[in-house]
């Protein structure tokens, strides 16, 4: 029998649907209109976004929901470099995503067309992989593949440069089974660690009198929970996370100590400066929570369990290196562990927790710290939590604890502004039924507000939280704390009124201006559930962020409280 | 300390894989002496070789920056001893009357190979390792050397083995 021929837009739906995609966020153009006409009465829901930033966001908090990849889909030229920034995004933070950008036809490549881009050019540095397909017959392969890149090993996003001829090509697909026949001789995924590895990491756990963990976004990714719970209660050992390692191990257990590095809890700097061994699962020792890298616990044994192995003695050198799954790894270590004695050290890091707190005022003006601590207690910790990036996000780390690693959604590598809010709708819309909370800052959330359209129309109960100073908040820190308070581009004078704003785009707005009415405004936005709400918290504008650990300053030097005298600018770091 | 080392990389023989292990050095910086690149035995396949220096850090770091990309079949550093190397050069040299034979004599002891002679100039083709083209360079330069072109080095490893069959040695 015949196969039928079909046109490469309709063959690649038919490929996304056999992928198990629920959703394509995008926005279309001429060289995507193949496409998109594809994906009339498809199964695949289109998410129309308002710029192509907002789409990459969506996919990346949809993927980080879920777990599962998501997909992209733009048109060719600008519509392509949009992305450019939400690819770093999901590169920096391994989020996987296959993202379709239409291209020109192929017979005007290089001709300079309109709206032509050397999209593969532009993106090299900002995929995991990437494709220019020419042949039509090669369609069915390259769009398997990237789904299979982009969510094995350490997931990243993958990009399919898509000439409008080839999907409008028409082709023989031969069903599920059709370009399967990958040929990936370079492409190796690991997953079992090495034992003899294992075994002198388990040895040496045992071994250490003052041993702590430190969880990274690799053990969100390979859903190592349950194993990191077993490991961290049988041996007894206190635990630290990154930024987006928050919640694989719940931060509400006692011995978890939160937040390391720049911002985090001055218990949990305390314990990374004290211990002697420091095992980390998936980070990758980011320059925001080591600090000085030279000075970065020289004393203790380390021990680094990473999916890619070129993390490995990139930035800190270790004594055990382990490439592999996480999850594999810990399942295989599980089993050789005989735990030590860690009482004395338990107990001293339970005094750094008691002397050192996350504090605050709380009387006098509305300070974001209350406002996220009431929020938090209002959600039961259960809700899913989204940040953009900035002071606000720092605060939410600190306050808003996660017990699972999919309920905490943060742009850390890449610290992009402007993710907060596309991401939260990526996230409601694979979480549906579940409480999602958009935490942004009135800096960032004005760089993508226009999805504010995105989630009225697919009716998303998302709770914006608005925590509005007026001012681009960290930079304005710095200067405060770093640059004798000379104040340079930090002013949001012009900030439209966001309750307004809201209700311009349907929506529900509410306004918190006292610490008295936090409790009661939050309650009337949790319970408001027929679209999204935003909530415009007018705080406290000179804030900054405590404990702070200056940029290329080792953690010994973190500052808890605001100083008395002026200090350095900071030698190192960004 | 800095070393210099030969790279030798297998890739998968598509568009854009120069662009992305160039740009990979470029954005890390790191440098590249001399690089060059062909087809290999299997057209589906191209073999990168590329003189890189820097310490150990950097060395291992390009390495596995290299590994990581998807068309990166196999990196390896060429053993320093059991390596042949070779490049080619061309060489246009000025040779008047009076010195034209001293610099054929010169090319003789060389094997070097005259390619194209005019009424001022000789242009010579010479293939060895880097050694013995610098000494031929060196030994052209007194006579006004006009132009220079080298392809960079290209190596394989000596003996029955190849390059697959070196999967995590070193």
């Amino acid at each position: 029998m015949a196969v039928k021929k079909s046109t490469g837009a309709e063959v690649l739906v038919d490929i996304l649907i056999e992928e198990g995609v629920e959703f394509i966020f995008g926005l279309p153009g001429g060289s995507t209109i193949p496409v998109f006409d594809a994906l009339v009465d498809k199964r695949i829901r289109l998410i129309l976004t308002r710029h192509e930033q907002g789409a990459v966001h969506m996919a990346d908090g949809y993927a980080r929901a879920t777990g599962k990849t998501a997909v992209v889909l733009v048109t060719s030229g600008p519509g392509a470099t949009n992305t450019v920034t939400g690819l770093l995004t999901a590169l920096m933070d391994s989020v996987p995503m296959v993202v379709i950008c239409g291209q020109t036809p192929s017979s005007s490549l290089g001709l300079d067309a309109f709206q032509e881009a050397d999209t593969s050019g532009i993106t090299y540095p900002v995929v995991k992989h990437s494709y220019l397909l020419k042949d039509p017959a090669d369609l069915p392969r390259v769009v398997k593949e990237a789904f299979y890149l982009a969510g094995t090993g350490r997931p990243g996003p993958v990009l399919i440069d898509l000439p409008k001829d080839i999907s409008a090509a028409l082709l023989e697909y031969g069903g599920k089974e059709d370009g399967r026949d990958f040929h990936l001789p370079g492409y190796v995924v690991p997953t079992r660690g090495d034992e003899e590895a294992i075994g002198r990491a388990a040895r040496l756990l045992g071994e250490a009198k003052r041993p702590l963990v430190l969880v990274g976004h690799g053990a969100v990714i390979s859903n190592a929970s349950p194993e990191l719970k077993a490991l961290i209660e049988t041996m007894q050992i206190p635990v630290v996370n990154t930024l987006l390692g928050k919640g694989a191990f719940p931060e509400t257990h006692p011995l978890n100590l939160g937040m390391l590095g720049m911002h985090g809890t001055a218990y949990a700097n305390k314990a990374v400066i004290e211990c002697d061994l420091i095992m980390s699962v998936g980070s990758r020792w980011d320059d925001r929570i080591v600090g000085r890298y030279d000075e970065f616990c020289p004393a203790a044994m380390k021990i680094h369990i990473d999916i890619d192995p070129a993390e490995i003695d990139k930035v800190v050198k270790v004594d055990v290196g382990i490439i592999g799954d996480a999850k594999t790894v810990l399942a295989q270590m599980l089993p050789l562990l005989e735990p030590g004695d860690t009482a004395d050290w338990v107990k001293r890091v339970g005094r750094f927790r008691r002397e050192y707190p996350l504090k605050y005022k709380k009387e006098g003006k509305l300070r974001a710290q209350h406002v996220m601590e009431e929020l938090y207690r209002l959600c039961d910790g259960k809700a899913v939590v989204v940040t953009d990036v900035g002071q606000h996000q720092m605060w939410a780390a600190q306050y808003m604890l996660a017990d699972s690693g999919n309920n905490w959604i943060s742009s850390g590598g890449a610290g992009t502004m402007g993710f907060g809010l596309p991401a939260a709708i990526g996230a409601q819309l694979g979480r549906p039924g579940e409480p999602v909370v958009a935490i942004v800052g009135d800096g960032g959330f004005q760089m993508t507000l226009a999805e504010l359209a995105t989630a009225g129309i697919a009716k998303l109960p998302i709770k914006i939280v608005v925590i509005n100073n007026h001012y681009l908040g960290m930079v304005r820190q710095w200067q405060n704390l770093f640059y004798d308070e000379r104040y340079s581009g930090v002013d949001l004078e012009g900030n439209p009124d966001f309750v307004k704003l809201a209700q311009s785009y349907g929506l529900k707005g509410f306004r918190i201006t006292r610490p008295a009415d936090i409790r009661r405004v939050l309650k009337a936005a949790m319970d408001y559930n027929e679209g999204p709400c935003l909530i415009d918290a007018e705080v406290e504008k000179h804030d900054n962020v405590f404990p702070i650990v200056p940029a290329g300053a080792a953690l010994r030097n973190m500052i808890l409280e605001p100083p008395k005298r002026k200090l350095e600018k900071p030698t190192g770091g960004t | 300390m800095d070393e210099r080392r030969i790279l030798s990389v297998l890739v998968k023989n598509r568009a854009g894989v120069l662009t992305r292990v160039a740009g990979l050095f470029a954005r890390r910086g790191y440098n590249i002496e001399s690089l060059s690149v062909g087809e290999t035995e299997e057209r589906e396949y191209s073999r990168i070789t590329i003189v890189v220096s820097g310490d150990e850090y950097i060395l291992e770091q390009i390495k596995k920056q290299l590994a990581k990309l998807i068309d990166v079949v196999r990196v390896m550093y060429l053993p320093s001893d059991g390596t042949v190397c070779r490049e080619l050069v061309l060489v246009k040299v000025s040779a008047s009357p009076e010195v034209r034979w001293q610099i054929v004599e010169t090319a003789t002891i060389f094997r070097a190979k005259i390619v194209d002679v005019s009424a001022l100039t000789l242009t010579i083709e010479l293939t060895g390792d880097q050694g013995k083209t610098n000494a031929f360079l060196n030994l052209l330069a007194p006579y006004g050397v006009r132009e220079v072109t080298r392809t960079g080095l290209t190596a394989v490893v000596r003996g029955d083995r190849e390059i697959r069959d070196f999967e995590d040695e070193e």
